[in-house]
């Protein structure tokens, strides 16, 4: 259970407004915990030293002392604020990847992530917010709280669920053999089984490492805007995902795993992740619409935050194409005029003409005009035009809360080990380790510890 | 009913049962001044040992010291009876230090039944209560098969395994209790229509084998300890040193498992005579042998019955198997060739409740002076059955006081753990005690029970003046021992240096308190003694070994002691927000459908009962504490 005395942060604007976004803590360490990541441009204006409902401009800084954003802080003191706790908020704009930077920097300070509708539930307890309106405080903690575990083990990568249950398979199976040991001591002996589980717990630190990792990458979650790519045959569909890809290889993820039919790409495209979503393997038919047919790839479409519709312009537009271009409607969409290296039979006038919509230039196979569909990207995103589940993000970082916290229990059980503790010690850090892997994939402890001791291990009189 | 012939008396109390869990009741009621009657269907069977011949054991042992420092009787009883004593773990870390003692069966019986007998304001009664008397959801008393009345105002149901209890092997189905003893068969049915459900559990026993069958020389002889240490607080190693008693460790074999499978088909557990659910940690030497195909031999402990019988218990080995093929598994276990069984193996079936149905204070939810403990609740060996007595007994009695009931909580002792796991957690078989189901086992030591519990008993008026008096003078020689020896410093100088060097330790490089080098897993507080140069001047006598204990195991586990301190605290601020008793749960309207199904079922006294609750998520916990604005 989460304590009502810890210090909490969110995100309190959606982090896909690649402008300004707004990081809240409260708590009783607030203040103090903030004031350890900030340097005030002018010296006396630190956090600890405002006075309430004033602020500040200066850097948030990470250990080293190196700026990872402007920002401007503002601080505002119990009781007289929302949770009439300490709040500080911290204003930056360096977009998402600095603002998760500055959550995992508050988070090390041991600030901890606010669950789902926590600040409101503070400000109720706390008297801020009056009875009546406790039915919605209650509502939206149900509701937020049923989207946030949904999304946390729907949005988990399938090879990852595997890796978690294994790792987690692992330590309850050698808690169990420990535990049996303590209880059934005239049958299980315990004699070098430091030495066992100091390499079992060698290999499991490194999984874990690994996991934090990908998690730091963001390519622990199907994070990103869902992005659909449409065209008829031959229109070039499957050159543009290689060359998306290609530009940027090297945090292309391939997984293992997802099902043929949910295939998805990781891109991140100047800081912008893309989830390319391969409605029937675009890359090996390049057939999309006459092999699932009009209405599937309608359906993909109605699922996505993007559409990049490519046209070839050597060839002039068919039927297929005016399919298309009715349906997408209000979506937003990025068209692609393809084969510009060709000879052109399509004028931008008459694509426009039927779809309105930010048209661009490129060559597939020279690579070229690339550079102006990244620029209308980045402005469709940073303008708030383009955005998606951010509830995903905070998951993710979530998850790494999580595994790191699992990380530095298995390192207390082999501090322990090295310190020549008895074998009940590893027992309580061992646990907490499983117990934190469980937040990840939806997995409550209950008695899995006692069932496995029985279903394993042969007890009794 | 004022028929003439009828019996009438009257009781503040009445403990059904005068098994582990009846005893420690009936003595707590008597002892804290109420006049109690205490009925078992047969006077020779007060605190029978029906199956194991020991007590304690791991984290079972932890109970039966703890039931001592809220002045329970079980600890006491097996130190005046026990014929060998060992700490189990003693090379583990000193919270799973268990201790454990063969008792002598008879001895152990004769013994509490004198305490029993002998104690003021209880009265002793052989018969069969067939009914509980309740009006108004309210215990009235009870009526014993003739017909006699018993009115009390409180009535604890202790009945073990004998509600309608059937004793089982092969195709034989006896309708008694344990060793023959009378069933109650009436109970139950009284039970039912007071609206409470009943549900089947079944155990099991291994046979009983005459010794002097036994062949000794291939077994391994199992010694007990040099040192004894005491089950009560009361006793010291002196007053209960003895001349102990050896158990035998053989092995089954793969002919042995031959015999089992092949006559598997003849086991009524196997083919399905047997309902109830038994427990998975205890299971009969079928199932081990099925279950555990892999294995090709189990563990088989020969233990005394007793110093006067030559029965011995055959542990390991229980069964429901038929009679011919019980005596071909035992025979074919080296040392048991010739054995002659004195008594079968067999497995009893027997009606229990749910113990969902309690409070924490073990009295029932829907009926006001009714109280249930001990393998009635569904849970299993004397331990857990003494302890669940124990309090229910006291809560019993604080209700005719006019008292708040006594709870412990998971944080203060594994009573605590046992109460809440078995009132909170639906158990589908018999629960039995395991350190590993304790969350704060550093806190919860065997060696500091008392330190943990005295208090209570002494405010509820189990402990004795005299004791307690004793007992504080123990806990400030502790705290001042500690805040000495954390301020007393030694400098780097020779004499210190040229100690560690000797002692294996790092020599210092500034100056160390004596804690911090008790601290050192090489020392301990009685080795530093040359350098405590202090020590000597303040005590007359050298400190108890108990008290140096304590003072070696809070100074070296200091860090992982902290650590679990500052968690029960969180769990604290859990326990202490309330739930009032008649909160409608369908008035909290965005609770998940199971959750508020289950709360409603089992109506958790506080939130942190609520949050332990399987199907209770974080957020449900959320909305019900905006919901109670707590």
């Amino acid at each position: 259970m989460m304590s009502l005395s810890d210090t909490i942060a969110a995100v309190a604007t959606g982090m896909n407004q690649g402008g300004i976004g707004v990081i809240r803590v409260s708590g009783e360490h607030a203040i103090a915990l903030s004031d350890q990541i900030f340097i005030p441009k002018k010296s006396g204006k630190e956090i600890r030293n405002l006075a309430s409902y004033t602020a500040a401009y200066g850097n948030i800084v990470n250990e080293k002392e190196e700026i990872i954003d402007e920002a401007i802080v503002l601080v505002m003191k119990a009781p007289s604020t929302y949770t009439k706790e300490d709040v500080v908020e911290i204003d930056c704009h360096g977009g998402i990847h600095v603002m998760k930077q500055i959550l995992h920097l508050l988070l090390k300070k041991g600030v901890r992530l606010a669950e789902p509708g926590e600040f409101t539930k503070r400000a109720f307890l706390n008297g801020r917010i009056d009875l009546s309106q406790a039915e919605s405080v209650m509502d939206l903690i149900a509701a937020k709280s049923d989207l946030a575990a949904k999304t946390a083990v729907s949005q988990l990568k399938g090879s990852l669920k595997e890796k978690i249950e294994n790792i987690r398979n692992e330590l309850i199976h050698n808690l169990a053999f420990i535990e049996s040991a303590l209880d059934d001591p005239e049958h299980y002996s315990l004699d070098g089984f430091d030495v066992t589980l100091d390499e079992i717990l060698q290999h499991v630190e490194e999984e874990i490492g690994h996991l934090i990792m990908t998690a730091e990458d963001g390519k622990m979650m199907k994070e990103g805007i869902k992005t659909v790519i449409l065209g008829k045959p031959n229109a070039g569909k499957s050159s543009v995902l290689n060359v998306l890809m290609g530009k940027e290889r090297a945090i292309v993820t391939d997984i293992a795993g997802t099902t043929r039919d949910t295939l998805e790409e990781f891109i991140s495209i100047q800081g912008i992740p893309l989830n390319i979503v391969d409605t029937a393997g675009i890359r090996e038919t390049d057939d999309v619409v006459e092999k699932i047919g009009v209405d599937k790839s309608l359906e993909a479409m109605n699922q996505a935050d993007l559409i990049l519709y490519i046209v070839d312009s050597s060839v002039p537009l068919d039927e297929n194409d005016f399919q298309i271009m009715e349906s997408i409607g209000e979506k937003h969409v990025i068209i692609l005029q393809n084969k510009s290296d060709l000879s052109s039979v399509v004028t931008r006038e008459e694509i426009l003409s039927h779809l309105n919509k930010p048209l661009i230039d490129i060559s597939a196979k020279e690579k070229t005009g690339f550079e102006e569909f990244y620029k209308q990207l980045n402005d469709m995103f940073f303008h708030g035009h383009l955005s998606y589940n951010d509830e995903i993000y905070i998951t993710n970082m979530r998850h790494k809360e999580a595994l790191e916290n699992a990380l530095s229990s298995i390192q207390l059980v082999r501090q322990s080990i090295a310190d020549s503790m008895p074998e009940d010690f590893y027992s309580i850090d061992l646990m907490t380790a499983y117990e934190r892997l469980g937040y990840i994939i939806g997995e409550a402890v209950e008695d899995d510890l006692v069932d496995t001791i029985f279903k394993e291990f042969c007890m009794g009189k | 009913m004022s028929d003439q012939n009828t019996i009438e008396e009257r009781y503040d109390a009445v403990v059904v049962g005068a098994g582990h869990a009846g005893c420690e009741a009936a003595l707590a009621l008597a002892r804290m001044g109420q006049e109690t009657i205490i009925f078992t269907v047969s006077m020779d069977s007060v605190a029978m040992m029906p199956c194991n011949p020991n007590v304690g054991g791991s984290s079972k042992g932890h109970l039966v010291k703890e039931i001592d420092a809220l002045g329970g009787e079980m600890g006491k009883n097996i130190d005046k009876t026990y014929i060998q004593s060992k700490m189990l773990n003693r090379s583990k870390g000193p919270a799973v230090h268990s201790l454990r003692a063969q008792a002598d069966k008879a001895e152990y019986t004769r013994s509490m039944r004198i305490v029993m007998e002998n104690t003021e304001h209880l009265t002793l009664r052989q018969a069969e209560v067939s009914e509980i008397i309740i009006e108004n959801q309210t215990v009235k008393g009870v009526r014993t098969k003739s017909g006699a009345v018993y009115y009390s105002k409180t009535v604890v149901l202790c009945t073990g395994v004998y509600l309608n209890a059937r004793c089982i092997y092969g195709d034989v189905v006896n309708h008694t209790g344990p060793n023959g003893l009378s069933a109650a068969t009436f109970l139950s049915d009284s039970l039912v229509e007071n609206g409470i459900p009943i549900r089947r559990f079944k155990t099991g026993t291994p046979a009983r084998i005459d010794k002097r069958s036994i062949d000794f020389s291939k077994m391994e002889e199992q010694k007990g300890d040099e040192t004894i240490v005491p089950f009560s607080f009361t006793n010291t190693e002196e007053d209960i040193k003895r001349e102990q008693i050896s158990c035998w460790l053989t092995y089954t074999n793969e002919e042995t498992h031959e015999i089992i499978k092949k006559n598997i088909d003849r086991s009524p557990l196997f083919s399905g005579a047997i309902e109830g659910t038994g427990p998975r940690y205890c299971p009969s030497i079928e199932d081990k042998v099925m279950k555990f195909a892999d294995k090709n031999r189990h563990q088989v402990f020969v233990e005394p019955e007793g110093e006067y019988t030559n029965e011995m218990y055959i542990g390991g080995m229980s069964s429901s198997l038929p009679e011919d093929v019980q005596y071909a598994m035992y025979r074919s276990v080296p040392g048991l060739e010739n054995a002659k069984i004195v008594r079968n193996a067999y497995a009893i079936e027997y009606d229990c409740i749910s113990a969902l149905l309690l409070k924490p204070s073990l009295e029932f939810k829907e009926i006001e002076g009714l109280f249930s403990a001990g393998q009635m609740n569904g849970s299993s060996g004397y331990e857990e059955a003494a302890a669940q007595g124990l309090m229910a007994g006291i809560n019993a009695a604080r209700k005719l006081q006019g008292k708040e009931p006594v709870v412990l909580d998971r944080s203060q002792g594994y009573i605590g753990v046992l109460i809440d796991d078995l009132v909170t957690k639906e158990t589908k078989e018999p629960y039995r005690m395991m350190t590993s189901r304790a969350e704060y086992r550093l806190l919860l030591r065997q060696d500091n029970a008392d330190l943990r519990l005295t208090d209570i008993g002494y405010e509820i008026g189990l402990i004795s003046e005299e004791r307690y008096e004793k007992f504080c003078k123990k806990r400030d020689l502790i705290q001042k021992e500690i805040a000495r020896l954390s301020e007393t410093m030694v400098g780097a100088n020779k004499t210190v240096q040229t100690f560690l060097e000797e002692n294996g330790s790092t020599t210092l490089k500034t100056a160390a308190s004596l804690a911090d080098l008790i601290k050192r897993p090489e020392l301990n507080y009685e080795l530093i003694a040359p350098l405590d140069i202090e020590r000597n001047s303040l005590y007359e006598q050298p400190l108890s070994k108990e008290i140096i204990e304590q003072i070696n195991i809070e100074l070296k586990y200091d860090g992982y002691i902290k650590r679990q301190r500052s968690q029960v605290e969180h769990f604290k601020k859990l326990e202490n927000k309330r739930i009032p008793a008649n909160l409608n749960y369908d008035d909290v309207h965005n609770l998940r459908k199971e959750a508020r199904q289950k709360l409603s079922e089992i109506r958790p006294e506080n939130i942190g009962q609520a949050s332990r609750i399987s199907g209770v998520s974080p957020a449900d916990i959320s909305v019900l504490m905006i919901y109670l604005n707590i």
